[in-house]
């Protein structure tokens, strides 16, 4: 099944007479459960296509099908929706917030879903489990380890049971044991069937993946799929 | 049921509810506020001094006003009084001190005539004057008031041993004087005053009674005041023959208009006033005096009140530079809620609920401040002026003081919630 697909995406940013393309002629299909990996130094546009793909930017030009529908024209509040309920996104920055324990920041998409608290609860405790931090449930996240604070901002990105997640950089604020067991989680969960996008500029991190796209000035310099594929995760799921 | 989407886990069962989504608003609202307490206290500051200035206002304001129309009242609507002077213009005009000598003698024969006023059931003159009176050595400066016998019934006061002058006294210049509570205490100790003398300008007067103690809300304080006939007064002690006020009883409340007629016509001929304007005496009503009294506690409390306006608009204007400086240091936090679904509403909501919690804040801490300010304040006028001073909780104070708590938050709010939701996720996320 085709999750995303995209026709001649552009994106352009006007600066007085100065004219940049930040997609220049974009098109790609992502399927269902697929694991992807766009890799582009900086500025290349990697980052732009990405929250175009999640929904957080609008494209200047072409066509962007989501699960078949065209979400062109959706509006402000339906954009938001989409985030909320098919989008899960995990940054470099983890983007965690301060002063509220583990188990608040994981529930905090569910807080825009209009769930009751006894469901939050419940979906945030099963999250919470997969991540394998049950013990630091109600600790404050600025007492977190890098790894955990990263292990967190994926949980919040499971919780909502979204169709697709969005990494940016993962790894970069990570030490590189972290890092791996972060990538290796990455692939644990896409064993399990989850479509996973990874935006980075590390070779080794996109070899994590199955497919990689390069990016350069905007435009797909190649798009294939990853030949010796590095596997991290050897002892299963859960930790 | 909708089946989960990768199957790891449990699918929904439950459908999204907008009052959950408002609990979370308030929780975070709470939780922002109580993470900058301090700053948020200070922030109410304006709000707090605002909404409390409009309670002590209001509930002084209602106090004064009970108190004042209760004194007016207690006279008993009827009487009308005439007073000698020219009707001051406004609040600033001290022309009512020109002409004092215009009530005369004959005046007084005159308005007791049957023909003349002939609604009147009773007519009573008054002087009055400070004096120092000297009895055992001791000295103490008071209040003398004369009269005729009626005063007594006209400020209802009661004669605790001894008893009242009369009409034969005020006729003779009898030098006899009844004294408040108050003064035989200081002057003659435990000691029984009745028929001791008591000296006022070197002339001695037998005290013939002791008044009873009266409530202190009054005109005069009859504790601590000398009453005795007017002549008596006027001859020994004030030198002069004119009066400072002569009260008119009117039969009913409906033959009020005629007797201020009746008594305008009666001394403008025997003042020889063409024009009314001329007149060198004035009759006010009960009528007039509750709504002169109104007028002035009405321009107090607005006076009041507008201060505390400014108060709560410099307030509001606080919370809207807060607010603005709490959006700033939260843009990351606004980027992370968009990216996770918050709609603009969501994110409008989140910041206008938490400056409507702060102002709203500020309206109860202001509201209970300002109760306890107006409960001090009528301890003290009681203790200071010894004026029995009602403790008045205002109710529309205190709603109307939380109801502007709450405008002020919404208003003020408006701006930096707005600010707040229009901010971009993207540049929001990056934002250092």
């Amino acid at each position: 099944m085709v999750l995303i697909e995209v026709n001649g995406l552009t994106k352009a940013y006007e600066e007085g007479e100065q004219r940049t393309l930040a997609a220049d002629n974009i098109s790609l299909k992502i399927e269902k459960g697929e694991f992807l990996a766009i890799v582009g130094p900086s500025g290349s546009g990697k980052s732009t296509l990405m929250h175009i793909l999640g929904f957080l930017d609008r494209p200047t030009g072409g066509t962007y099908l989501f699960k078949g529908r065209n979400v062109n024209d959706y509006s402000d509040n339906e954009l938001a929706k989409i985030r909320n309920k098919e989008v899960g996104f995990v940054f470099q920055s983890f983007n965690l917030l301060p002063r509220l324990s583990v188990l608040e920041n994981i529930k905090m998409p569910l807080v825009y879903a209009g769930l009751p608290e006894t469901e939050k609860n419940r979906r945030a405790e099963e999250v919470i489990k997969i991540v394998g931090l049950e013990n630091r449930r109600d600790y404050d996240v600025t007492k977190l380890s890098g790894g955990q604070k990263q292990r967190v901002a994926v949980a919040r990105a499971l919780v909502n049971d979204p169709s697709i997640i969005f990494a940016d950089e993962p790894t970069g604020n990570l030490d590189s044991k972290s890092g791996e067991a972060i990538l290796g989680f990455f692939q644990d969960l896409h064993a399990m069937g989850h479509t996973i996008v990874i935006v980075t500029h590390e070779s080794y991190v996109a070899e994590s993946a199955e497919r990689v796209i390069h990016i350069m000035d905007g435009k797909i310099k190649s798009d294939e799929k990853v030949q010796n594929r590095h596997f991290i995760s050897k002892e299963g799921f859960r930790k | 049921m909708k089946k989960s989407k990768t199957g790891i886990l449990s699918p929904r069962k439950v459908s999204e509810n907008k009052a959950v989504i408002f609990a979370d608003l308030f929780k975070t609202a709470l939780r922002g506020l109580a993470v900058h307490r301090n700053r948020s206290i200070l922030t109410v500051l304006g709000i707090i001094i605002g909404i409390a200035s409009i309670m002590v206002v209001m509930s002084v304001g209602e106090s004064a006003q009970k108190l004042v129309m209760g004194e007016v009242e207690s006279f008993g609507p009827t009487n009308v009084f005439i007073l000698p002077g020219r009707q001051p213009k406004g609040l600033m005009d001290f022309g009512g001190t020109l002409f004092t000598d215009s009530l005369t003698l004959k005046d007084l024969e005159d308005l007791k005539k049957k023909v003349n006023v002939p609604a009147a059931v009773r007519v009573a003159p008054f002087v009055f004057g400070e004096v120092t009176a000297v009895a055992n050595g001791e000295s103490y400066n008071t209040t003398l008031l004369g009269g005729t016998p009626d005063l007594f019934d006209i400020f209802r006061l009661g004669a605790a041993e001894g008893d009242f002058f009369t009409d034969l006294d005020v006729a003779q210049k009898s030098a006899t004087a009844l004294i408040g509570q108050d003064i035989a205490e200081e002057l003659f100790g435990s000691s029984d005053p009745i028929g001791e003398k008591i000296k006022i300008k070197d002339k001695n007067f037998k005290i013939a009674g002791l008044l009873e103690s009266k409530s202190k809300n009054s005109f005069v304080d009859f504790d601590k005041a000398i009453v005795m006939p007017y002549s008596t007064a006027q001859h020994y002690i004030l030198g002069f023959r004119y009066f400072q006020r002569i009260t008119v009883e009117a039969a009913a409340i409906e033959d009020v208009p005629a007797v201020v007629a009746d008594i305008e016509r009666l001394l403008n001929e025997n003042h020889d006033i063409a024009k009314s304007e001329d007149a060198d005496f004035f009759v006010r009503t009960q009528e007039d005096l509750a709504g002169m009294l109104g007028n002035i506690t009405g321009i107090l409390t607005g006076l009041l009140a507008s201060v505390a306006a400014i108060s709560l608009l410099v307030g509001g204007i606080g919370i809207t530079n807060i607010m603005f400086v709490s959006v700033t240091e939260r843009t990351r936090e606004i980027g992370l809620r968009k990216a996770l679904g918050a709609t603009r509403k969501n994110i409008f909501s989140q910041f206008l609920v938490e400056a409507v919690l702060l102002t709203l804040a500020g309206g109860f801490i202001g509201v209970t401040g300002g109760v306890i300010m107006t409960y001090l304040a009528s301890v003290i006028i009681t203790a200071v002026s010894g004026i029995d001073f009602p403790f008045v909780f205002s109710v529309f104070g205190a709603v109307f003081g939380t109801v502007m708590a709450l405008l002020i938050g919404l208003f003020f709010g408006i701006f930096p919630a707005n600010q707040a939701s229009k901010k971009d996720a993207i540049e929001s996320l990056r934002y250092e």
